[in-house]
């Protein structure tokens, strides 16, 4: 009998913490398949981000380390600088990478860093129970913008990739989104691009990846794609920012 | 005879973490130690190494707390508020176990304080400013020889003990200049525990691409029932170890003082001069000086306080380290206290105008 699907073997035989319907899974298992296919396993090193997946390594199958909050692209460019020959990627989540990480995203960017970041777009904070982050839309209802977010009150939407595009030192950004399986595999490009470019030395990758988080967006598993889909890439939309 | 050069005690600092072999510097400006980033940038090119001026003091940390993880021995530097910032990484690198060498050449606080010298971050730094159950090993130079020795001891340590060392200087020390020989001597006097001199030390644990092995994972988040708390007793063994070995101090006339002036770092050179004059008067006055800050030399303190009738501490802060010296002494003795603050710096004149007013006074 042909074995015609199966883990990759870079995520451990394990089942996922993560709430019914989350896109985390899906984005780590991408991650995985890209690092098998490129044959990087046992050179890659990653950084998980303080939130929901901050225990990405009980998942993942290769060197991992765990950084402060916001910290990722720092302990990157550590790791980078000095061991130039290892694939070092990061993931983020919004509030992590956009809010309290602010700066060093920035800076690791317009360092132009050979590091790959993939940053999930969830629109909330997850692992503190629903606040609003700072990539929380306008008039979403969260734990902390229970009336919805003003802009008066709570400003704007952070655009990362855009303003990122915006940097000299930035190879490529995207934003994909992970509500369908064609999108998926949109986003499973853009992901092994992030790693193909560390590999051939371009610099700074980062692909932004809009996910849904059904808990705390307070819909069904169903109804978080839903908004993803139609509501969240109006306010986010998809593509290649800069190449 | 190794030939003398002349720098300024940054430099010194600087070029001595290179001889232990940092080859990882990361930081940000801030005055009194720019010499430090100022000379890594030049000399790191030339060792191979890598030097790094990041965006904050937060990122130089945790550029570090990266570096460290593969296994290159790697430093930061700052002063006082930039030490602040550092403490989040320091708290981290603590709990993960990392290796790493941060510097702090203090200046007069709380805040943005000013530029001049201080030791007002004892607490911070022998307290653990950072949240957590965690210590780090403290190493407090007095001279420019002893920045070569302490530290390469520094880089000897945290990679022994797996933890963050840190070196506290002040703006005195890191400005001034001293004709030293870039050659560690020998670990300063009355080393509790045996000389390490930059060991090979083997690091099974670093993350270097899993080629050959089982993944590895760096991490201070243990949710488990249970787990942190055998975590932390675990960290608390190596710190009763370090208590146990690493202890360094110096006395000057232990034997037939009847007062001990108890000081670290730039204070103690001058508490030095006082006890010299006191001794020319026909005093017998000592000086005790704790080199390791944390572990505090506790046992040997306890040890003078049985002959020793009185002791005074001198700081340049409103009095940090005085709590260490009633604790190890249990309070035993009268111990009294000068110290000058924001910048201040305690004269001779003043401290032997102070010690007298406390003899008067029966301390």
């Amino acid at each position: 009998m042909n074995k015609v699907f199966s883990k990759p073997k870079s995520m451990k035989n394990a089942s996922t913490h993560y709430c019914p319907g989350c896109g985390h899974g899906v984005v780590h298992r991408i991650i995985c398949e890209v690092i098998d296919e490129l044959d990087i396993r046992e050179k890659v090193i990653g950084i998980a981000p303080v939130g929901c997946a901050v225990i990405a390594y009980d998942y993942w199958d290769f060197d991992v380390t765990e950084a402060a909050h916001g910290r990722v692209p720092a302990v990157a460019t550590g790791i980078k600088r000095v061991k130039p020959e290892n694939i070092v990627f990061g993931y983020q989540g919004d509030g992590d990478l956009a809010a309290i990480g602010t700066a060093e995203i920035i800076h690791a960017a317009n360092r132009g860093e050979n590091i790959s970041i993939i940053f999930v777009n969830n629109a909330v904070y997850g692992m503190t129970g629903g606040q609003m982050a700072p990539t929380t839309v306008l008039k979403q209802k969260t734990s902390t913008t229970p009336f919805g977010r003003d802009k008066k009150r709570d400003g704007f939407p952070l655009k990362v990739s855009e303003l990122l595009a915006t940097l000299p030192g930035v190879s490529y950004v995207e934003r994909v989104a992970i509500h369908d399986p064609q999108h998926i595999l949109k986003a499973k490009e853009a992901i092994k691009r992030v790693f193909q470019n560390q590999i051939n030395g371009l610099g700074f990758s980062l692909v932004e990846v809009l996910s849904q988080c059904p808990t705390y967006l307070g819909h069904s598993a169903k109804e978080a794609v839903r908004w993803v889909a139609e509501e969240m890439i109006k306010e986010y939309p998809l593509g290649v920012f800069r190449q | 005879m190794t030939k003398k050069v002349l720098m300024c005690g940054n430099e010194v600092l600087a070029e001595a973490g290179i001889m232990a072999g940092c080859r990882f510097y990361a930081g940000y400006p801030i005055t009194p130690q720019n010499e430090i980033p100022a000379y890594m940038s030049r000399r790191m090119p030339e060792v191979g190494g890598v030097f790094i001026q990041a965006e904050s003091e937060i990122s130089a940390v945790n550029m570090v707390f990266g570096a460290s993880l593969t296994g290159v021995r790697a430093m930061t530097s700052s002063s006082s508020p930039g030490i602040s910032l550092k403490q989040e990484g320091i708290s981290y690198l603590a709990g993960c176990q990392l290796p790493a060498v941060i510097v702090n050449m203090m200046r007069g606080g709380p805040g943005l304080g000013n530029i001049a010298p201080s030791q007002s971050d004892y607490f911070q730094a022998t307290r653990g400013g950072g949240h957590g159950d965690y210590r780090q090993v403290v190493l407090a130079p007095a001279s420019l020889q002893e920045i070569v020795d302490l530290t390469v001891l520094s880089f000897d340590l945290a990679d022994k003990y797996r933890m963050p060392v840190m070196i506290l200087g002040d703006g005195i020390l890191g400005q001034m200049m001293e004709p030293v020989e870039l050659n560690p001597k020998s670990i300063p006097q009355r080393c509790s525990g045996q000389e390490i001199q930059n060991p090979k030390i083997e690091k099974d644990w670093v993350l270097d691409g899993c080629k050959g092995r089982e993944p590895r994972v760096i991490k201070s988040l243990l949710l488990g029932e249970g787990e942190l708390e055998r975590f932390n007793l675990r960290l608390q063994e190596k710190y009763a170890l370090i208590k146990d070995k690493e202890v360094r101090y110096e006395v000057l006339y232990g034997d037939d003082s009847d007062i001990m002036l108890v000081s670290y770092g730039t204070t103690s050179r001058i508490c030095r001069s006082v006890v010299e004059r006191l001794r020319r008067q026909g005093k017998n006055a000592g000086m005790f000086r704790p080199i390791s800050l944390w572990p505090f030399p506790e046992r040997a303190l306890k040890e003078l306080a049985e002959r020793i009738n009185k002791f005074f501490v001198v700081e340049m802060s409103c009095g940090q380290m005085v709590d260490d010296v009633k604790l190890s002494i249990e309070c035993r003795k009268p111990v009294y206290f000068y110290g000058r603050t924001g910048g201040g710096i305690p004269t001779e004149e003043e401290i032997i105008g102070e010690l007298q007013k406390g003899i008067d006074a029966g301390c």
